[in-house]
């Protein structure tokens, strides 16, 4: 089952990423770096199965990359003449680093660059994949149902966008670097819901990327221990993945949460995510939107039966979630706990509210709510006309047929 | 996929002595190592067995033993669970414990339900909901 070639490439992918980090920081540039990392597991593939896996691989690997480096700089300055001045240069390239610059930072640095905003979405999405969750082109390609040589052209294009706006290695200070870890953040629950929703392809497959991003998340909070948002953010995945074994029924069809069996939940990943919001608690003044989240999230974690939800707490956390991230798709969720909390009559108010306001015009789950609420009064008749708008509205064809078989039941 | 690594310290686990201070150090750089390639999902220590007990049955009767058992080479230590892409990761990280002489990791992985066939899912499904 193991392969000289599949155990050195499984070394490989636990050491890339600090690998490409380090050698970025080394030749200050990405691309360069990549290729560098690729050399060195190239050799490490002709060398380890004769001389045996060296006891630091990690060291290995660098030091082969590095001396990679020299010789390629030396190649390129001997066809220029200039042989003499570069190797001036060469006893310090590869010295020791500064002892205060650690690796970790240099990982942290590689984040914030892969997900810098010269970079698409896309981009970054893919860059960060590449470059940190150590995934393959392929199988970025096949996670995100794209032809393989478009994620390839947007990883060359991503490199080159980056070495041409001279994008800096480094870990910007204050209100920038917020900004900057909101970006990896934003990449990283991308790629995590892109996971989470996944209705069509391999489902299977793209569920795998609910695990690279948490993995990403887990890495970034030991990179950024002191960033509640991050913590926010990782308790949050934590908590969402948990239910994902009770999320589809036999058949694939989709298992609301208050119906999900919760004995299928992973109280591993339950407990992981109530220790990371705790933290994220524990260091932030103001909640950001990913802890606020993932404390509604805890509240149906800790609740043994769907009946025993803190409705009001969670009505309470979508108006501070609405004031941090202002969204009429926010308050309907408001509308849907303040109706558990209070009866439907409350929660109509708020949606009827944002019906006059036409921000959700088209939205299906606008008229759902509304026919589900309207159903709870008793209001049959115009609960059965929401219910069959929210139908026509939707894409998804399973939610169509248990819309209109609801509609139905209205008589 | 998930892992577990399980660490049969063999017979000096047993004497109650807790490890030297080196030996700890290694470990808790090792640990560390997993949690910040962000792989780690848990990891305890085990006592010694004399602490534990053994539940058996033996002729429809339910038998309890007190520790310590004899076997001291076949008894568990501690144990890490993983998170990893392959079965290669996960012997790479196996492969990477600070391991003394007569010590072993035994690495074993943890069944999800997508392993189960469709049919035994279906089946676990009501006994689940009870």
């Amino acid at each position: 089952m193991t392969t000289a070639r599949g155990a050195i490439e499984a070394v490989y992918r636990i050491e890339a990423p600090r690998l490409i980090a380090g050698l970025t920081r080394f030749v200050r540039d990405v691309g360069l770096a990549e290729e560098l990392a690729q050399d060195a597991l190239v050799i490490a593939l002709e060398r380890w199965p004769r001389d045996g896996v060296p006891d630091n691989p990690g060291a290995w690997l660098m030091t082969t990359a590095k001396h990679r480096a020299i010789d390629r700089a030396r190649r390129a300055k001997l066809a220029v003449r200039k042989h003499e001045e570069l190797a001036a240069d060469l006893p310090d390239a590869i010295e020791p680093r500064d002892p205060d610059d650690d690796v970790g930072d240099d990982l942290l640095r590689l984040m914030l660059v892969a997900c810098h905003p010269v970079l698409s979405t896309e981009a970054r999405v893919a860059l960060t994949l590449r470059l940190l969750g150590g995934l393959t082109t392929e199988e970025i390609a096949r996670a995100f149902l794209v032809p393989e040589p478009t994620i390839a052209q947007r990883i060359v294009r991503a490199k080159r966008t980056l070495a041409e706006a001279k994008v800096p290695f480094e870990v910007p200070r204050g209100a920038d670097r917020f900004a900057r870890i909101a970006s990896v953040l934003e990449v990283i629950y991308l790629v995590f819901n892109e996971g989470y929703t996944a209705t069509s392809g391999d489902a299977w497959l793209r569920r795998e990327l609910c695990d690279d991003a948490l993995r990403l998340g887990r890495i970034l909070a030991e990179l950024a221990p002191g960033e509640a948002e991050v913590h926010g953010l990782v308790a949050l995945m934590e908590l969402q993945a948990s239910r994902l074994p009770a999320r589809l029924g036999p058949g694939g069809e989709p298992i609301l949460l208050l119906e999900q069996n919760r004995a299928r939940w992973d109280h591993l990943l339950i407990q992981r995510g109530l220790i990371s919001l705790a933290r994220a608690e524990s260091i932030a003044v103001g909640r950001g939107r990913y802890a606020i989240e993932a404390a509604i999230a805890a509240c149906h974690a800790r609740a043994r039966t769907a009946e025993a939800t803190e409705w009001p707490r969670i009505a309470a956390l979508y108006a501070s979630l609405a004031m941090v991230v202002p969204s009429p798709v926010v308050e309907l969720n408001r509308a849907v706990a303040l109706g558990m909390a209070l009866g439907p009559a409350a929660g109509l108010e708020v949606v009827d509210q944002l019906v006059e306001s036409h921000a959700l015009d088209g939205y299906h789950l606008l008229p759902a709510v509304r026919g589900d609420l309207l159903v709870k009064l008793g209001r049959l008749a115009e609960a059965k006309l929401e219910l069959e708008r929210a139908a026509a509205l939707t894409r998804n064809a399973r939610e169509r047929d248990l819309l209109l078989a609801r509609a139905a039941a209205c008589g | 996929m998930r892992f577990m690594m399980l660490m049969y310290p063999g017979a000096k686990a047993e004497t109650g002595h807790p490890p030297d201070a080196k030996i700890v150090a290694a470990m808790m750089k090792y640990n560390e190592e997993l949690a910040k390639a962000g792989v780690l999902l848990a990891l305890d220590g085990l006592h010694a067995s004399a602490k534990g007990a053994r539940i058996t049955v033996r002729g429809g009767k339910r038998d309890v033993v007190d520790g310590p058992f004899t076997e001291a080479k076949e008894l568990v230590g501690g144990y890490w669970m993983i998170q990893v892409k392959s079965r290669d990761e996960a012997i790479a990280w196996a492969s990477r414990i600070p391991l003394g002489e007569d010590e072993m990791v035994e690495l074993r992985q943890v069944y999800e339900l997508t392993d189960f066939p469709p049919d035994v899912q279906q089946l676990a499904e009501p006994l689940a909901r009870r």
